[in-house]
Parts: structure tokens; C-alpha cells; sequence
């Protein structure tokens, strides 16, 4: 027993192993948020009229919400005077060649494992747009994804280049009144991705974003907007790491999915945020708002996250199902340890006839970390011959921990079937020891025993990510079991 | 290969086993009888290291270590293996998987590299044979939703598949139906070599008619009271343990 409590001690003590910061000179805005911050990063993103309208709206609206109250957490004492909403690095905006990146920005995302560099990607299965605090650094195989009609570039560069799309579908999915976060984002948010899929294509290769928060007292609000136009396929793969740093930052992000009729859209997270030490002191305040609309008839789209690092995850991808038989699916894992927090679920709004969706959501706690399953399954009542399946489980690890479950179904149509199952189960003792009889130490025994539990999700990420997760998973566990 | 002298465990402050003897020596078979109550499976899990129990006096020597102060998955990578009364269900890890990880793990400590996913696909089929062990299990979650028999039967199939030299058998016979009876027995049987130790804990005489033992020991009251041969398991089954029970106490009472 004692040897374990020993482990648990040494482990949960090691370090984030991204926790490192790049040393580069940036344009940091000044701390502080008014209608001149608003206007100073319009202004640096060179953005039109309407744009920067429709940021000052959002922020007008923003200054007028209170804080909500609702969530399963004490919401933190965020002073937003008290952060800067932009910075990039010094250099050139945007690169023409990698030889023009600065090589510390270019080591930073070697030693995260992100391939910036084309010819070293195997076989181009993946391309990536590099986000370095608040601007995109690099989008890998533009040319070659630009052959088949398809755009997959940095927001800014969208915004020049393609302003009628965004300003087309900019905000509709996720309105800036949304909720808080969402306009706050609205009004400040710096870069992101912009995916643009034409009718009958199928993109070749999985779209990847890195988000990497560097700057001290900064702010991450990035925005993704990813439309697949009639019949077109994509999936899309989102990572985020940020250094160790004693002050909790916040990143505030939306992204906004469109699927036209006979779309796909995949979109996956593996989020890794730095988690704040073991104390409880630090760590990312991640409160983002997510959406999808299945626009069309039978279109489809599915979220699945991992979530494992930030002080507190906040956040509900939803799927609006609109189309008639569209289907909207959420898969997640959702891992607090120490002092983390995660409120995490999804929200099912079910419009159109014969919509499906499919929720499985599996909490692990451990440390005096609090998980909570929040969802909500909303059948209009249009939505004729609507069906719902929910299984949500909770793992917990030792007993300082806690996990709780908040399924809200509203059902407005009788001929809605709705199915919710849910568990709670403990690691136990008895399988950790069978597993040391076979020769498996606690640790590995823990991680298989884990990856195991969250098997039905991980099997629905892109087979290079699904790798990088399990082990994910087994390393934040580490040592957890005492 | 096995030296375990004047044993005393505790749990919670009671004393289960009060000072036991046994020694077993490679290409042995030993079947430890005895009533419910008298430490039998508290010894299975002291071997294999289980926490919750206290050892407060004797040792335990195997293969010339001192087994007591090794860790529960280095008792299994040293070569002690225990086939569990109640197999546990680890939903979601596959039985193969699982296999893989354990073999993995036991080669390295004796410094051997893992085996190729040939090889040991090679490996799994030979023993699931050699046990008759059904396939369709192998790639199923480990135990989950496997019946009585199937779990103990996937007990045996690790045996075969991870080689120990000592295998403790924790009433492995129980709640198995003549068949599967025949069949763990005939696998155990397959898998005794010169090199290897079985001791097998049971209640019943019915697993020694298919797995002749070598020797036969009867516990009582945390003690070995009586060793003998496949002779002794068929007294006891002819008249009871009581007829021992009553024979010791009346000993002690003198």
C-alpha cells in the first residue's frame, strides 16, 4: 500500500511535458478590453467594415451578461481588463516558405511532434495549420488540397481571400449572443481555421489545427468555421498545448460546423491544455462553445474529444439536426485529475424527421478532481420519429474525487425514442491485482484498465491520434491508483 | 522450489494461518484440502502477494528468493501463477491484448525481447489446442460476460500461455460441470513437466480423480495437519472432515 501511495506521490508531481516556453519577440497588445482593443486587432488583421461591426456588436452585447451560475463549478474571478487579446510573434504575419518562419517558432513545433514541414509528412496524410497564440503560423498543402476546390486556411487569410463564405456563415451556427465566452469571442478572436469543402469532395487527407498558447497573461480566442457543401467529406483534427505558467489563462474558443445535404463532417479534439500543477495553482481556463448544424438532408456530424489537460474544461459540442434523417454523434473522454475540473457534455437539437443521435460519454476522476456529464436532448416537435441513445459512464479513482451526471431530456414529439443509459464504477483493487499476477505493474495496469473503459471512443479517432490518446490517457493516470 | 516455513498470517488483526509448513519441489503436484475456514485460499493470495493480508512471522523461499519481499507482478514475472477462485472481468481489454502485455512484461524481466505478432500469434494458437481453449474468447474482453466455466477455463489458458513454474489452482475445480472439469483438468495435465509445480487447493476430492496428485495435505485451523498421498483424499472423502477435525482437537485438548 505504502509503495503505492509512493508512486501516486512521485507521479502526480511530474512534469507536463509541454509545459516549456518559446523565447521570441512578439506584438503584444496592451493588457485591458474595450471598443479600442477591438478596433487595434481588426485593424492589425486589416479586416473589413462589417467585420469589425459585427466584433463591436458582439462585444456591446458581451459587456451587458453577467457571469452564469448554472455550471457544476465555482466560476473563477476573471479580471478581463487583466489580460491582453492579442499577440503574435514580431516577425512577418504570414509566411511564404517555411525558410521564412523564425527557426525558435519552428523548433517549438518540432518539439510538440507537429510536422510544419511537407516533404516530412508521411505521405501528406495529414495537413496541418500551426496556431502560435494568437496568429496561424503556417497551413501545410494548400496547393495541393486547392486542386480539388478545397480551402483549409488560417481565419485571417479566409477573411481576405474568401470574404463572401465567411461572412456568409460567420456566426450563424454560434451567434455571438450565445452565451458569454461566445461574444466575447466574437469580439476579439485573433485567428483560427477556416475549412471550406466543395460539393462532391472528399478531402484526402485529415485537416489538423495545432493550438499552442506561449505569450504570458494572454488570452487564446481562436475561431474555426468548417462548411462541407453537398456530399463533401471531412475530417478534422484539433491538439492545444500551452507552457506551465503560476497564472490560469483563458482560452475562449468557437467553432462552428455546416453540413450541407449528404455532408460529413468528423470533427476530433485530443485536448491537452496545461492543467495547472498539483496544488491546484495554474492551468487553462478552457471555455469554449462548439457547435454543428446538419443542414441538409441526411447529413452527419460527429465530435469526439479527449479531453485531459486544463484547470477547467467547460464546454458542449453540440448538433443542431436540422435535415431530415441527419445524425449527429458526440464520443467523450473526459479525464480530471488533481485539482481539474471538466463540465463537459453535448447538446442534441432534434428538427428535422427521423433525426438520430448517438451520445457516449465516459468520465474518468481521480486525485480531488471534480467530472461532470452535462447533456441535454431536445425532440421539437416537428421532429418526427427522432431517436436519442445516451450512455454516459463514470470511472472514479481513490475517493477524494467526484463525478456527476446532469442528462436533460425535453421531448415535444410522442413518436420520439429516447434511450439513456449510465453507469459509475470504481478501478478496483481486485483488477489491478489480477493484472500484477500476470506480471502487469499497477501503473500499466491502470492504463490498460482505463483505455480499456474508453475504448468505444477511442476507436472513433483517426487512427494516428488514437494512438497518441491511449497513451495519454495512461501517462495523466499515472501513478493515480493508491 | 518452494519453501514456505512456520507461516503465520493475519487480517485485520486475526490470525488466519499459524504456522505453516510446506515444501515443493519441481515435477511435484500437491493438493491442499481442508474444511471451509482454515486458510486455504488466505494462503493462495499471501503467495501471490495480495496486500490486505499481514504476514507477522515464517518465510516463503522461492527459486532461492525471499518471496515475501517482492512485489505481486515480480512474484509473477519470478514464475508464480494463480489461478483465481473468482477470475476478474476487465471490460474493454482483450483477452489477447492482455495476453501480449503480460508476456511482454515477464520476457523482459528474464531479458528477453517481446515476441513478434507472429510468433505469438503462433503461441496462442498452440496453447489454445493444448487446452482446448476456445478462440472466439481469446479476442473477447477479458472475462466480460464469460460464464463460470468459461472464466476458469480462460485460467488455464493463461497458465499455458505464460508458462509459470508454480501454479497455485484456487479451487479452480469449483462450480465446474463434469465436462469443463475434464477439460481444465486435461489442460493442467498437459502443461505438468518436470520443471514445473502444481499446488492445487480444493474441497473436494472429485479434481484429484483427474489430476493425480503427489502429494495430498490436509489444513485445518491454519495449520498442515496431516500430509499423505492420493490415499489420504480419499479417506477424507470416505468420512468427513470431522473424523480429522475431532482426532486434532482431541489432540490439542491433551
Amino acid at each position: 500500500m505504502s509503495s503505492e501511495k509512493q508512486l501516486l506521490e512521485e507521479l502526480t508531481t511530474e512534469e507536463y511535458k509541454y509545459g516549456f516556453s518559446t523565447n521570441i519577440e512578439m506584438d503584444i497588445a496592451p493588457k485591458g478590453l474595450n471598443e479600442d482593443t477591438i478596433r487595434f486587432i481588426s485593424a492589425k488583421k486589416n479586416e473589413p467594415e462589417w467585420l469589425l461591426e459585427w466584433r463591436l456588436k458582439a462585444y456591446r452585447y458581451f459587456i451587458t451578461m453577467p457571469i452564469p451560475t448554472w455550471q457544476n463549478f465555482k466560476h473563477p474571478d476573471v479580471d478581463f481588463q487583466d489580460m491582453s487579446y492579442y499577440a503574435a510573434p514580431k516577425e512577418k504575419p504570414k509566411y511564404n516558405s517555411l525558410d521564412e518562419v523564425d527557426p525558435e517558432l519552428l523548433d517549438t513545433f518540432k518539439k510538440l511532434g507537429i510536422p510544419l514541414d511537407e516533404q516530412k509528412v508521411l505521405s501528406g496524410v495529414v495537413a496541418v495549420d500551426a496556431v502560435f497564440d494568437s496568429v496561424s503560423v503556417k497551413t501545410t498543402f494548400q496547393k495541393k488540397l486547392k486542386e480539388q476546390g478545397i480551402i483549409f486556411s488560417s481565419f485571417g487569410e479566409a477573411v481576405q481571400n474568401h470574404p463572401e463564405l465567411v461572412k456568409k456563415y460567420l456566426g450563424t451556427v454560434v451567434p455571438s449572443t450565445d452565451n458569454i465566452y461566445a461574444a466575447l469571442n466574437a469580439a476579439v478572436f485573433s485567428d483560427g481555421s477556416f475549412v471550406y469543402i466543395p460539393k462532391g469532395v472528399r478531402c484526402p487527407m485529415e485537416l489538423s489545427t495545432y493550438f499552442r498558447i506561449n505569450a504570458e497573461n494572454t488570452g487564446q480566442f481562436e475561431r474555426t468555421l468548417i462548411i462541407a457543401d453537398d456530399r463533401a467529406y471531412v475530417s478534422y483534427l484539433e491538439g492545444c498545448t500551452a507552457p506551465m505558467r503560476d497564472e490560469n489563462q483563458m482560452h475562449a474558443a468557437v467553432v462552428e460546423l455546416i453540413a450541407m445535404e449528404d455532408a460529413e463532417i468528423k470533427y476530433s479534439t485530443v485536448q491537452n491544455w496545461y492543467p495547472g500543477d498539483k496544488d491546484g495553482n495554474g492551468g487553462i481556463y478552457n471555455f469554449v462553445t462548439k457547435r454543428g448544424i446538419c443542414k441538409g438532408d441526411r447529413s452527419k456530424i460527429s465530435w469526439t474529444q479527449v479531453e485531459t489537460g486544463s484547470a477547467i474544461t467547460w464546454k458542449y459540442p453540440g448538433v443542431v439536426l436540422k435535415g431530415d434523417n441527419s445524425v449527429g454523434e458526440f464520443y467523450s473522454v473526459a479525464l480530471t485529475r488533481n485539482h481539474q475540473v471538466a463540465d463537459t457534455g453535448t447538446k442534441m437539437m432534434h428538427i428535422g424527421k427521423n433525426t438520430r443521435s448517438r451520445i457516449i460519454s465516459k468520465g474518468i476522476s481521480a486525485g480531488v478532481s471534480h467530472n461532470s456529464y452535462r447533456g441535454l436532448v431536445k425532440i421539437s416537435k416537428g421532429a418526427d420519429g427522432a431517436r436519442n441513445y445516451t450512455q454516459c459512464d463514470s470511472m472514479l479513482i481513490g475517493d477524494k474525487c467526484g463525478a456527476h451526471t446532469f442528462p436533460y431530456i425535453e421531448s415535444k414529439n410522442e413518436s420520439a425514442m429516447l434511450e439513456h443509459e449510465a453507469t459509475t464504477s470504481k478501478i478496483g483493487e481486485d483488477q489491478v491485482f489480477y493484472l500484477n499476477q500476470r506480471g502487469i505493474d499497477s501503473e500499466q495496469a491502470v492504463g490498460l484498465i482505463v483505455n480499456g473503459y474508453a475504448k468505444e471512443v477511442l476507436n472513433q479517432l483517426p487512427m494516428e491520434f488514437a494512438v497518441e490518446a491511449q497513451k495519454l490517457l495512461a501517462i495523466s493516470l499515472e501513478g493515480s491508483v493508491g | 522450489m518452494l519453501s514456505i516455513s512456520n507461516l503465520q498470517v493475519s487480517i485485520e488483526d486475526k490470525q488466519i494461518l499459524k504456522g505453516l509448513d510446506l515444501q515443493v519441489n519441481a515435477g511435484e503436484v500437491h493438493a491442499i484440502m481442508g474444511p471451509n475456514g482454515s486458510g486455504k485460499s488466505t494462503l493462495a493470495s499471501v503467495l501471490a502477494g495480495r496486500q490486505e493480508y499481514e504476514v507477522t512471522a515464517g518465510e516463503v523461499i522461492f527459486n532461492e528468493k525471499n518471496l515475501l519481499d517482492m512485489s505481486p507482478e515480480d512474484r509473477a514475472r519470478e514464475g508464480v501463477f494463480l489461478a483465481f477462485q473468482y477470475p476478474i472481468e476487465i471490460p474493454g481489454v482483450s483477452n489477447i491484448n492482455f495476453l501480449k502485455t503480460a508476456l511482454a512484461e515477464i520476457r523482459a524481466y528474464k531479458g528477453l525481447p517481446p515476441l513478434s505478432a507472429k510468433e505469438f500469434l503462433q503461441l496462442v494458437k498452440e496453447k489454445q489446442q493444448l487446452v482446448d481453449f476456445d478462440a472466439k474468447l481469446t479476442n473477447r474482453s477479458l472475462n466480460e460476460g464469460f460464464s463460470g466455466g468459461e472464466k476458469k477455463r480462460n485460467e488455464i489458458f493463461q497458465l499455458a500461455m505464460l508458462e509459470p513454474t508454480l501454479a497455485i489452482l484456487d479451487e479452480t475445480d469449483s462450480g465446474l460441470d463434469i465436462d469443463a472439469l475434464r477439460i481444465v483438468a486435461n489442460g493442467v495435465n498437459q502443461l505438468r513437466s518436470s520443471g514445473n509445480a502444481f499446488v492445487m487447493i480444493t474441497h473436494y476430492q472429485r479434481l484429484l480423480e483427474y489430476i493425480v496428485p503427489d502429494f495430498v495435505h490436509v489444513l485445518y485451523n491454519g495449520k498442515i495437519v496431516r500430509s499423505g498421498t492420493k490415499e489420504l483424499a480419499l479417506e477424507l472423502e470416505e468420512k468427513g472432515y470431522d473424523w480429522l477435525k475431532e482426532s486434532i482437537d482431541t489432540q490439542n485438548a491433551i
